[in-house]
Formats: structure tokens, C-alpha cells, sequence
């Protein structure tokens, strides 16, 4: 098997993908939006807690590929207990990664575990999975009450 | 040569591997392509025919008075003439060129069907169409006040045919139905399906799109209402599609668009439109591509339809009985009549990693829900990945394919 390919499913992300974290409505929530990849049919639901500006708790329910179910799974893990304002340059920062040309050095060193994801930039028909779950949060944060797409 | 004889049928071997480089993207580049379904590859004598058209015969048809003209129309006309003779049409005035099989069926429901379906009217489709044989229905319906009622299918992915007849009723005015279904491959019982219509005055459109590289199509015998292709399809280059009707019916219909090529006359008081396909076929249509598409034609006719039939039923049989033996493998679709489409899903890999990962491997296949979200419903999965043969594809594609699975499953394991 090729090195991109296991670059792209790595342990931590085949994990993630089979034991999602947080894959369950919270106790508490105030902010909920829906990600849809009408590509692949893959539908995401991000509900977030948002207290003081704080993401004080966070979770996701729906069907996806690995690649975003993983995504999802971790981005639930990092996102939890930061600022709005934090979360939101933390997704920019993981779009860039992901979307970075592979020649090049893929930066992302403050983004933590979630470099795991740095494959995918190497399959860019994948990077609407990897983003799906943040575009839904970012949806939520401004919980506009539409639904996010990858279009 | 003439049409006729350039369109009948020929009785010689048919070998996969030698057809295979007649197409130049399958050449020394590895790929191995299950994604016919979606669009089939173009071999080189389509690809020439585009070039020649442009190089050599090139000019706007049904209106120079000056040679080049003229013989541009006449190859556009010959071509009409091939469609003609290769789906069984009575007469070459029956052959509507459109952009493709959804145009074809839009053309229909904003023409015939805005002219006989009024309010509580029924339009009836069938479980397993794809979205375009949906959705222009379900919109004339709205604008109607009609009802779309929907033929359900087994657990196999076969139409039930029984239900099928007790949803038709007086009140059904339009059936349409998928030929052969592009997510599952099954075959539709079409000329049953429309002797059943008719006992009921309702008009018969079928959505060839996928049966019309794969299968040996007579709209006579079938006696459907209207036909639907599309060029690219079968080997044909994109942007040209056919939409067959009965004579008199097309000359019952109004005008699909308004443009210069489908008038008689026009005044600003009131303009008078042209006979029959010119009517449907306002301004400058694709030339160019119909002039593959015309090359297309005579090439699946020089390997000889059913030639193209036996080997793709050959593959689909060897194509099952291996993925069957696959661990893990559901086979979507399972109908007693199938052509050549193996949709599957592997247990605990979401078809769109299976995908990528396969397309890692070389191998293209589709992934997704096929634009038939309804039939995803049905089997209650939010996607398949789609294998689907065409002429071109040989065993060792197949083997391939089953040792890229092992690879995913080693993956996700």
C-alpha cells in the first residue's frame, strides 16, 4: 500500500472513525447546524453549547465517510471549552492545512493532534470531508438556522 | 456505403482486449475504468469525426445556400437517419436532437405534459428513477395540481409489477420509467410496462439513458410513446441527446423553445412554427457533436450490439460471483434481469473512502448516491459505490477490482 494512502487513514483517524468521540447530542444546547455533502450524501449535525462566548460543550450525530466522521470526532475533542474566536481561527487554520499545496510545508504546528489531517491535502477531492463538520460549526456558532454545505 | 447496410448487423467475434485500444485514454496509462454508467470513454473514430467536422465540413445547417452549407446539413441529417435506423424509429422526423437524456424528458413534461395533465391528473414513475426522471415530473405535478405516484420495487431492486398495474389508473396520464435503473442495473420490464399503460390511454416515455450502449433497443417493438438518450453514453462525445417520439404525437405538441431553425414564419403579431423535429430544435444545435455522436453509433454497430450484450452479461455473471466471495460485500441491486452496473457497499468503510482508495489503486468506480436518492432510501444506506461496465472492460478490470477491495479491507481492518 502506498504512503499517501496510509498518510491519509492514519491510526488515530481509523480510530476516530470507528469510536467517534462526543457522537451524541449534549446534555445542553443552545447552537445546532446541519453539514451536507451533496456529493456523497454524507450529513452531519454539530450542537454546540455556547456560554459567555465559551464552547462549553460540544457534540455531533449523523452518517460520513472516515475522513469526516474523524474530522468531526476530533474537532469535538479540540474545539471544547475555547472561545468562539479561538474556534473560528482554529478552523482557518485547519482549512489552510488541508487545502495547503503538498509541495509545500503544510504549517498547522499549533494545530495539535488535528495534523493528522494533513494527508488529505494530498486528495483534494477529500477536503470537503474533512471540513464538513467545521463548516457546520462555524454555522452554528452563528447559528443562522441554514444548513451548511461543502458547495 | 449506405446507412442500412453500414447498420447491419455483423456476426464476427467480439474481443474486449482489442476494443479496449480503440480507446486512446485506456492506453498505456492504467487506468481501468468502471464508471461507464456515469459517461462512457470516447474511442478514436469518434474523437476524429469531431475533428473532421471542424477541419472539413463546417458550417451552420438549414441555412446557407452555398455548398460547405449544404453538405453540413446533410451530414447532420444522416445522422438523424443513423439514430433513425439504430433505435427502430418508423420515421428520421421522429428523432428530436436535444442536449441529453434530461433535456429530452424536460421537453416532454413542459410540452405534452402542460398540454394533457390538468388537476388531479397522475403522473406514475417508479421506485428506482433517477432524479431526472423525478423531478421535471414532480414540477409539472406542482404547476398542475396533479399527483406523482411512484411504483415501488422489491428488496431485490425489481419493479413489482403487480403494484405497478393497480397504480394505474384513467386519471394516469404520463408513465415514465427507467429503462435499465443506473444505480441498480435492473432491467425494466418496458414493454409490458407500456402494453399496461396503454390499456390505460396513458403515454409511455422510458429514460434509455443507461440501456442504450448495453442493450439492443426497438422503440416499433416496444411500442413506447417517446425514447430518451444520451450521446455520451455510448461512446458519444457530451452535449447531444436524443428524444425519440411517435410522429403524431410530436405534431400534437407545441413548442418546446422559442428561436430562430423551429419557425415557419414570424410577424410580430403572431409567428407559425416549423414541421416536425424542427420544432423542437430552436437555434444552432450541437454540430459538431452530433457528428460523433453519428460516429459512435456506427461504431457500437460495427461491433455488433449483441455481440456487446453477451460479453458485458459474461463479465456481469464473473463480476458478481467473485465480489460475492469479498467479505464484507453487500451487493445493492439484485434483480433477476440485470445489465452491467454492481452497486455494493463494504461493511464498516463508507463507499466514499472505498473510493478513494480504489482510485489510489488505478481503478475508477463511482461513489455516491447516484443521483437516485430515492433508491439509497430504500435499501437504507446513504451511498453505494457503483462498478458499471461497458464493452471495453475485461476480466482482469474485475480482478483488479477485487484485489483493490482486499486492500481497503486490510485498511480498515
Amino acid at each position: 500500500m502506498s504512503s499517501d494512502l496510509r498518510e491519509l487513514y492514519q491510526s488515530v483517524i481509523l480510530d476516530h472513525n470507528k469510536h467517534p468521540r462526543n457522537f451524541c447530542k449534549p446534555k445542553c444546547s443552545n447552537r445546532t447546524a446541519e453539514g451536507v455533502n451533496p456529493l456523497c450524501g454524507d450529513q452531519l449535525t454539530v450542537y454546540l453549547d455556547v456560554e459567555d462566548g465559551v464552547v462549553k460543550d460540544v457534540g455531533f450525530s449523523g452518517t460520513g465517510c472516515a475522513i469526516s466522521t474523524a474530522s468531526a470526532s476530533l474537532m469535538t475533542q479540540t474545539i471544547k471549552g475555547m472561545k468562539i474566536e479561538e474556534a473560528e481561527r482554529l478552523f482557518k487554520g485547519f482549512r489552510e492545512m488541508v487545502t495547503a499545496d503538498p509541495q509545500s510545508d503544510p504549517g498547522g504546528k499549533d494545530l495539535g493532534k488535528l495534523t493528522v489531517f494533513s494527508g488529505v491535502r494530498e486528495f483534494p477531492m477529500r477536503v470537503k470531508c474533512a471540513t464538513l463538520a467545521w463548516h457546520a460549526m462555524s454555522e452554528a456558532l452563528h447559528d443562522t438556522g441554514e444548513t451548511a454545505t461543502t458547495e | 456505403m449506405s446507412t442500412a447496410e453500414r447498420l447491419a448487423p455483423r456476426d464476427e467475434a467480439f474481443d474486449p482486449a482489442r476494443a479496449k485500444q480503440d480507446f486512446p485514454i485506456l492506453q498505456n496509462t492504467g487506468l481501468i475504468f468502471l464508471d461507464s454508467a456515469a459517461s462512457a470513454q470516447k474511442p478514436q473514430c469518434v474523437i476524429d469525426a469531431i475533428a473532421n467536422c471542424y477541419s472539413r465540413d463546417y458550417a451552420n445547417i438549414h441555412r446557407g445556400v452555398y455548398e460547405l452549407s449544404a453538405r453540413a446539413t446533410a451530414n447532420f441529417e444522416a445522422v438523424r437517419e443513423t439514430t433513425q435506423l439504430f433505435i427502430g424509429a418508423a420515421e428520421a422526423r421522429e428523432i428530436v436532437f436535444v442536449r441529453n437524456t434530461t433535456e429530452a424528458i424536460n421537453l416532454v413534461a413542459a410540452t405534452y405534459g402542460r398540454q394533457n395533465v390538468g388537476p388531479g391528473d397522475e403522473v406514475l414513475v417508479t421506485e428506482m428513477e433517477h432524479h431526472s426522471n423525478i423531478v421535471p415530473w414532480q414540477m409539472l405535478c406542482e404547476e398542475k395540481g396533479a399527483v406523482l405516484r411512484v411504483a415501488p420495487m422489491d428488496d431485490r431492486g425489481a419493479l413489482i409489477l403487480d403494484e405497478f398495474e393497480k397504480l394505474l389508473c384513467p386519471r394516469t396520464k404520463i408513465v415514465a420509467v427507467a429503462h435499465i435503473s443506473n444505480a441498480l442495473g435492473t432491467v425494466n420490464p418496458v414493454e409490458e410496462i407500456t402494453r399496461l399503460a396503454h390499456a390505460q390511454g396513458a403515454v409511455v416515455v422510458i429514460d434509455g439513458a443507461q440501456a442504450i450502449p448495453h442493450h439492443r433497443v426497438d422503440v416499433a417493438s416496444l411500442d413506447c410513446d417517446f425514447y430518451a438518450l444520451s450521446s455520451h453514453k455510448v461512446f458519444g462525445p457530451t452535449g447531444v441527446g436524443v428524444l425519440y417520439g411517435k410522429a403524431a404525437l410530436l405534431e400534437s405538441m407545441p413548442p418546446y423553445q422559442g428561436g430562430g431553425s423551429m419557425i415557419e414564419t414570424v410577424r410580430f403579431e403572431k409567428s407559425t412554427y416549423a414541421e416536425i423535429p424542427q420544432r423542437f430544435e430552436a437555434g444552432t444545435p450541437d454540430i459538431g457533436g452530433v457528428a460523433g455522436f453519428g460516429a459512435a453509433l456506427d461504431y457500437v454497430t460495427g461491433l455488433g450490439l449483441d455481440a456487446i450484450e453477451r460479453h458485458e452479461r459474461e463479465l456481469l455473471a464473473y463480476a458478481t460471483d467473485v465480489l460475492a466471495k469479498v467479505p464484507g460485500l453487500r451487493l445493492i441491486g439484485t434483480a433477476p434481469q440485470k445489465a452491467a452496473v454492481i452497486s455494493f457497499s463494504l461493511e464498516g468503510v463508507h463507499p466514499h473512502d472505498v473510493g478513494s482508495i480504489l482510485d489510489h489503486e488505478g481503478i475508477a468506480v463511482r461513489t455516491g448516491h447516484h443521483c437516485a436518492q430515492p433508491v439509497m432510501e430504500h435499501f437504507g444506506v446513504p451511498a453505494t459505490v457503483r462498478a458499471s461496465l461497458a464493452l471495453y472492460n475485461t476480466r482482469e478490470d474485475i480482478d483488479a477490482l477485487v484485489r483493490a477491495l482486499q486492500t481497503v479491507r486490510e485498511l480498515f481492518k
